[in-house]
């Protein structure tokens, strides 16, 4: 295999994650990362049957230099076979530097599928950029940081949301030009159905406020006190690891290390003792309090408040 | 084809599958990163199998409980007390085991597309009709294996998997966690799970399981014989501690 000497110019490929014509709060994270690799241009891929209006409003965000458009069915659901065999064909034609997706469920899907097929390592969940071949990523549950240097001739990565300032959604003028690949060579698997639990809550992954209940909820129909509570706040609902397999809650409410990672302005934890691998999905969250009635829970360790209480008592007060 | 039809008509399955179980540091251990910064402290701590991994094992044994699968092969790379994991999961049910020696550190030299090329590198030999492992180790946190070697082999992939199903026509369908809750997916076989966590609940395995797992065959290759590439494509420069919160006021 043979490699340039020369220097490459820098470029950055992000892929987009959108819905119902608006950008992913992920990708938003994913520019500011790209701007602080380096200063080469930016392009955002935004890839689905529907996603003419989610391209424009890439082409908007502040800091990008162009947009790709692949429209095709085959890109909906983010089908990991589809799109990584499209990250392969337009790194094939367009030689990015770098390619970033957000470390979501949908970008960890796909994006270590494409560098393998690119015969590259990713580095998944980066915190932080330090240079254009070095970054940080949290490792044994954000119990210790991996500093480290990638020696591929792309680095791929995927960003972690809440470790980046969003880029702002206004601003941008890039121009959308449409862009298609190979399809996928093997088999692909194939979408059935989404189950997706609708809310009018903010969104847990990017809400200003949390409000998480534990094993102390005791039930499901206890966490409606909490779903009143975050309401008044206009909160998000968040659960530990314990709650949701107690089934008090469903899947997509657990912040911890192998779930959702938060980082709101305000985390209020509820009946949770705050086991590590919770803590991995919430420790960045700018004030956290908690109410529970165990003082050496270890949720206290990391509060900045906390009531110590009977939570039926302290939540409907 | 991987279901053969017996004398009585039974649909009698040869389906093989291979599963990866890691050594790791065990998840209740308090880790604590090395005077020199260069990596978590590993010597004299307790370790034990990756939890996620023990769900891809309870997942295959289950199959070959309701006789979809045949042949359950436990898979793992790593240092000579690697054979203990891999006997953890043949006293949980799985048939025989392959053990891929190195010295190497697992939790951050041996990179997930390593570990891909050396499973598909014994795919080549051992022709499972199903791979299944864990999400992501608890170590590196990497959720990226089950996925690179999916690619590798141009198999298709359902990661994250809430729920595993067969249908009669040699196909898959998987319940996976997405962002916003479930999806639903069918492939066919060949192909790759990733197991997450409410997959099942991984049984204990029994004392008689653990005694007759002694029995049974382990194969051990070195690493560095596998005619793979396994270069690191990263270096950890430095491993830190995280920025520690002050505690702050009772109510």
């Amino acid at each position: 295999m043979f490699q340039r000497v020369s220097r490459r110019a820098f470029s950055v490929l992000v892929v987009a994650e959108h819905e119902a014509g608006k950008i992913g709060q992920g990708t938003l994270a994913a520019v500011t990362a790209a701007k602080q690799i380096n200063s080469g241009p930016v392009t955002v891929l935004v890839a689905g049957s529907d996603a003419a209006a989610a391209a424009e409003a890439a082409g908007k965000i502040s800091g990008v230099d162009n947009v790709l458009h692949a429209k095709d069915a085959k890109y909906d659901h983010a089908v990991a076979e589809q799109v990584s065999a499209l990250l392969v064909s337009l790194q094939k034609a367009n030689n990015y530097t770098h390619i970033l997706g957000t470390a979501s469920n949908e970008g960890k899907n796909f994006i270590p599928r494409a560098a393998a097929l690119l015969d590259a390592q990713p580095i998944s969940d980066i915190v932080s950029v330090v240079s254009a071949d070095t970054f940080v990523r949290p490792v044994y549950a954000g119990n210790a940081l991996a500093t480290v240097q990638s020696t591929d001739a792309v680095k791929i990565l995927t960003v972690r949301p809440t470790a980046f300032e969003k880029a702002a959604a206004e601003g941008g003028s890039a121009a959308v030009a449409e862009a298609s690949g190979e399809t996928a060579s093997g088999p692909a698997s194939t979408w059935k159905e989404d189950q997706i639990v609708k809310s009018d809550r903010p969104d847990l992954g990017s809400a200003k406020r949390v409000v998480a209940g534990g094993r102390g909820m005791k039930s499901g129909e206890n966490f409606e006190m909490l779903y009143k509570l975050a309401d008044k706040m206009g909160a998000a609902v968040g659960a530990s690891r314990a709650a949701v397999d107690a089934g008090f809650v469903p899947n997509e409410l657990q912040i911890g290390q192998t779930g959702k990672v938060v980082a709101p302005e305000l985390y209020l934890a509820v009946g949770l003792s705050g086991a590590v691998q919770h803590l991995a999905g919430m420790k960045d969250s700018k004030v956290i309090t908690c109410i529970n009635k165990d003082p050496e829970a270890p949720i206290f360790q990391v509060s900045d408040y906390g009531l110590e209480g009977d939570l039926f008592k302290e939540v409907p007060a | 084809l991987c279901c053969v039809v017996d004398q009585e008509s039974l649909l009698v399955s040869t389906m093989k599958v291979l599963v990866g179980v890691k050594r790791v540091v065990d998840y209740a251990v308090k880790i604590r990163i090395k005077g020199d910064k260069s990596a978590v402290e590993t010597a004299n701590v307790k370790m034990s199998m990756n939890p996620f991994c023990e769900i891809a094992v309870e997942e295959a044994i289950r199959l070959k409980e309701k006789k979809s699968a045949k042949e359950v092969i436990a898979v793992s790379i790593g240092p000579k007390q690697s054979v203990e994991t891999i006997r953890t999961a043949l006293a949980m049910g799985a048939d025989r085991g392959i053990h891929v020696t190195t010295d190497m550190r697992t939790d951050q030299e041996v990179q997930p597309l390593a570990i891909a090329k050396v499973f598909a590198k014994l795919i080549e030999e051992e022709k499972p009709d199903l791979v299944i492992l864990g999400k992501q180790s608890i170590d590196d946190d990497s959720n990226q294996t089950g996925q690179m070697l999916a690619g590798l082999m141009d198999w298709p992939q359902a990661t994250f998997a809430n729920e595993l199903t067969f249908g009669d026509d040699g196909t898959i369908s998987v319940k996976r966690e997405i962002d916003g809750g479930l999806q639903t997916v069918s492939a066919s076989l060949p192909a790759v799970v990733t197991a997450d966590l409410r997959l099942n609940q991984p049984r204990y395995a029994t004392l008689p399981n653990i005694m007759k797992a002694k029995k049974k065959k382990v194969d051990s290759k070195a690493l560095a014989d596998m005619g793979v590439d396994v270069e690191p494509r990263f270096t950890v420069t430095e491993v830190s501690d995280p920025p520690t919160r002050q505690a702050g006021s009772v109510v």
